[in-house]
């Protein structure tokens, strides 16, 4: 019942696997047998191999990280009988011999008291010498590397002391680590983009103008008003769905026209299966401010705005495209990358948070020229398994 | 039979899946109507865009004809495929959704948290749609040359570079609509030439021998115990794992509409195999002479001709030509869309340009397979693609959504054995067919055996493996957790 075409396919497949895997074999084996260097230049690659081994485990602190990996590099590193780690509460991790950990204990805690490393001399078989030195991070005491020895000779005290200066430096490089990331986030929230003043202004001032002279108008303009803010003001989810984005867009765009009458018009052009894509909360809605802000209103007749999403594979392509003055792109390029310009803020706004969740490669791309019109485009990967929509990230 | 006819249906379809595919974008042009095109797409149209990227060639023009060559033995195959979907609606749809993962590869590595079983599973999600493609294309070669008389590779070519090109310039813009408008035709394809038979043999009584369309030996007596029951597992198995399933999902808005979307696609594909066995049990009573391997695939195309004579006869052909060319476009457009979204992924960082030329490489390669072989029984080769999708991913799809103590390794190791063991069965059976003695039924039909043993390898390694991944309670939680109801208002002044 089998064809042809599987017993080729499979076999073709086969062979390929079983090819790769062999030339890979004798090429180790080629590789390996090659001059690996002299005895000091090996003793420096095993020293700095497993110092990185350690390294990775430390970096996540004396109370949370994966210790018990890191203080067994540790023990091949300084080549001692049994190593501990302590921090100032107790034991956190001893390899070698679990039962030395309260002759540890009590070496740590003398240096946690002096700061200065401290020596202990063997009293039996199963107490032997140990040598016991700070590690300081940020100019305190946060822990303490205790080895054990059956006679403590220089090399080894001084070997160890060394060791617990590096063991503190990678505290001190996680820890920055943990705060860069913090920052990172912190970054992100007071991007979260923010309703333009302007546009509450112009907006109320329109509803004003229609409160006499069309009442349902200006009534359902409050709601659209309302709906607005609500959506902008919600404080949970970084994320959102074009779908709902779009909603909040409608709004918007509702308010706008009441201010532009018929020379606003805004022609969406959404493929349906991009509506379930999980983009960043008010990602779109700038850029339409944007189009509307810089491009149609400084122009008498206004204009159109074109709103497009289409599937492109892994990625879903939003464009949001205006006939309006657009400008010289050198000009725009110096408004987006200089510092502290109050305009085209949506945009900034907008393409850094972008770039901070997707990266550099997700970029916003500006297309414009004066007269020509202004066409901005982004691309956000479908695939978003961490970036949830509807669930409070605050509380 | 007329070639003009046939042409003439084919570039219809071609024509007028290309409109869809292009201006089947929803517009709005007046503010109004910006709700009714912001809102996501209904389960019932992402069903009909499901079955019509599941149901393919293998079934379209296969199904009919291993009905007529074997009898009531063929009916396992729709039960097999349609119950697939009830396993992807009980264990995989909503949690798949909820994990805002758009392709397998993604699902895996957002789960486990490691780059090396993503690559494994994007490899092998590769294999699996490679091997897919190519009995679509062996069917198209085998249409064109039953109705039209053009030789074989004309039909395997055209699809190819239709597909690979519409998906390559982005024509496929809105390609919901275009696998909803699919599925209907293949259903209409096959629904209306059944109902003209039934009409024409109604008239001579009896119109079905009971002795020739079910011989007892065909029957619940003649089955073979371990072929039928392997075959069925890996069928109910293998939807899981296949890779444009889990993709068309990704329309829904939520876990609770991707499963009545389930539901949904489980009553269209029921439909259709029910009528598309219908064909093939008419055949039996009409046209056994037909049943013949090889020529029994073509019985669709064949029959309506030899039933009813005269220009009707050559509509209703040119109909289910219709039906059979949206088949291999619907599966093979789906399948080259997913592949390349894996690909290009993988290996280039998901770039525009990338998904491009991903797309024709992702046609061209079975396409040279199609060329280098001869097609014979299409069902059975759909059938061991299910087998080797259910041994390699459907264990760690499931046991990723439902066991917590998964790791990278256990999944690393489940996919490699599953993979190895069917693909070495598969291989093993067509080397040695009937030679290998009692062995023979255990690799010709391998998913009894290679599927548990995937599985328990899955859990072996596992629980033995200590680097557990650190995002598992979060990913489950968000996997199992139902979405928050609506807030009401927050869509008001609609």
């Amino acid at each position: 019942m089998i064809d042809d075409v599987w017993a080729l396919v499979i076999a073709g497949i086969g062979i390929g696997i079983a090819v790769t895997l062999l030339f890979q074999l004798v090429w180790r084996l080629m590789r390996g047998s090659r001059d690996l260097g002299s005895d000091a230049e090996r003793a420096t690659f095993r020293t700095l191999s497993l110092a990185s081994r350690a390294a990775v485990h430390l970096r996540g602190g004396l109370d949370t990280g994966d210790l018990h990996r890191a203080s067994r590099a540790l023990r091949s590193l300084l080549g001692s009988d049994a190593i501990a780690i302590a921090n100032r509460q107790g034991v956190v991790s001893i390899d070698g011999r679990p039962s030395l950990s309260d002759a540890a204990w009590q070496v740590a805690s003398s240096v946690i008291e002096t700061g200065q490393r401290q020596l202990l001399t063997p009293t039996s078989d199963a107490r032997p010498a140990a040598v016991g030195a700070p590690v300081v991070a940020n100019g305190r005491v946060v822990g303490v590397i205790v080895a054990f020895a059956p006679k403590v000779r220089p090399p080894l005290v001084r070997a160890t002391t060394e060791v617990a200066k590096w063991c503190g430096a990678q505290i001190e490089l996680g820890e920055l680590e943990t705060s860069r990331a913090a920052l990172a986030e912190a970054e992100l929230r007071a991007l979260r983009a923010q309703i333009s003043p302007h546009f509450v202004y112009n907006a109320l001032g329109a509803i004003a103008s229609y409160i006499t002279t069309d009442p349902e108008r200006a009534r359902d303009l409050v709601l659209d008003f309302a709906d607005f803010t609500r959506y902008s003001f919600r404080r949970q989810g970084e994320f959102t769905t074009l779908a709902e984005e779009l909603k909040s867009v409608h709004s918007y765009v509702e308010l706008e026209r009441a201010r532009f009458e018929e020379r606003l018009s805004v022609t969406l052009q959404i493929a349906p299966e991009t509506l379930a894509t999980v983009i960043p909360f008010l990602s779109v809605q700038p850029l339409v401010e944007n189009a509307v802000r810089h491009g149609l209103e400084p122009r008498e007749r206004g204009g159109t705005i074109v709103i497009a999403a289409r599937d492109d594979g892994t990625h879903t392509e939003i464009t949001v495209d205006d006939d309006g003055v657009g400008m010289q792109p050198a000009e725009l390029r110096a408004l987006l990358t200089a510092g502290d310009v109050t305009d085209h803020v949506g945009l900034r706004n907008v393409d850094s948070r972008i770039r901070r969740i997707y990266g550099d490669d997700h970029a916003l791309v500006v297309e414009t020229n004066p007269g020509a019109g202004t066409m901005v485009r982004m691309r956000i990967p479908k695939s978003q398994p961490f970036n949830d929509t509807e669930r409070p990230v605050d509380r | 039979m007329n070639p003009i006819l046939a042409v003439g249906a084919i570039a219809l379809v071609l024509v007028v899946t290309s409109l869809i595919g292009v201006y089947g974008l929803r517009i709005s042009r007046t503010t109004s109507d910006f709700f009714v095109a912001s809102r996501t797409v209904r389960p019932i149209w992402n069903a009909s865009a499901i079955s019509g990227e599941y149901l393919s060639a293998g079934t379209f023009l296969g199904l009919s004809g291993l009905v007529l060559l074997s009898g009531s033995d063929a009916f396992w195959f729709p039960i097999g495929y349609a119950a697939g979907y009830l396993l992807v609606l009980m264990f995989v749809a909503a949690p798949l959704r909820r994990s805002g993962a758009y392709t397998i590869p993604d699902f895996v590595h957002a789960r486990l948290d490691s780059i090396t079983a993503r690559r494994i599973t994007s490899a092998l999600v590769l294999v699996i749609g490679w091997l897919y493609i190519v009995p679509q294309l062996h069917g198209a070669a085998l249409a064109v040359n039953v109705v039209a008389d053009i030789p074989p590779w004309v039909g395997a070519v055209v699809v190819a570079v239709v597909v690979s090109g519409s998906v390559a310039a982005g024509g496929m813009r809105s390609i919901t609509f275009v696998q909803a408008f699919l599925f209907w035709l293949k259903l209409g394809a096959l629904l209306v030439p059944v109902i003209f038979f039934v009409i024409t043999i109604g008239g001579h009584e009896p119109s079905i021998d009971p002795e020739l369309v079910f011989p007892a030996e065909r029957g619940p007596s003649g089955l073979d115990a371990y072929t039928t029951a392997s075959l069925l597992l890996a069928l109910l198995c293998g939807t899981i794992g296949l890779p444009h399933v889990l993709v068309r999902f990704y329309t829904s808005p939520t876990g609770s509409s991707a499963r009545w979307t389930t539901v949904i696609v489980i009553a269209m594909i029921s439909a259709f195999y029910m009528v598309s066995g219908t064909i093939g049990l008419v055949a039996r009573a009409t046209a056994p002479d037909l049943a013949q391997p090889g020529i029994a695939d073509t019985v669709a195309l064949l029959l309506p001709s030899r039933l009813i004579p005269g220009i009707a006869g050559e509509l209703l052909t040119a109909l289910v030509i219709a039906g059979a060319l949206a088949a291999f476009l619907g599966t093979s457009s789906g399948l080259v869309v997913s592949l390349s979204s894996v690909v290009s992924q993988d290996l280039f960082h998901g770039t525009v340009r990338s998904f491009r030329w991903a797309a024709v490489v992702c046609a061209a390669v079975p396409l040279g397979f199609a060329l280098a072989t001869v097609p014979q029984g299409l069902v059975t080769s759909v059938a061991n693609v299910f087998v080797f999708a259910a041994s390699a991913l459907s264990p760690v799809i499931v046991l990723g959504i439902w066991w917590r103590p998964l790791t990278a390794r256990g999944a690393i190791a489940g996919m490699l054995v599953g993979a190895a063991l069917c693909g070495a069965a598969l291989i093993g059976s067509s080397v040695f067919g009937t030679q290998a003695g009692p062995a023979a039924a255990l690799l010709a039909q391998p998913g009894a055996w290679t599927i548990p043993a995937a599985a328990l390898t899955t859990i072996a390694v596992s629980l033995l493996d200590r680097r557990k991944p650190l995002n598992t309670e979060r990913m489950l939680s968000r996997l199992h957790t139902p979405e928050l109801p609506r807030v009401s208002g927050s869509s008001s002044g609609s």
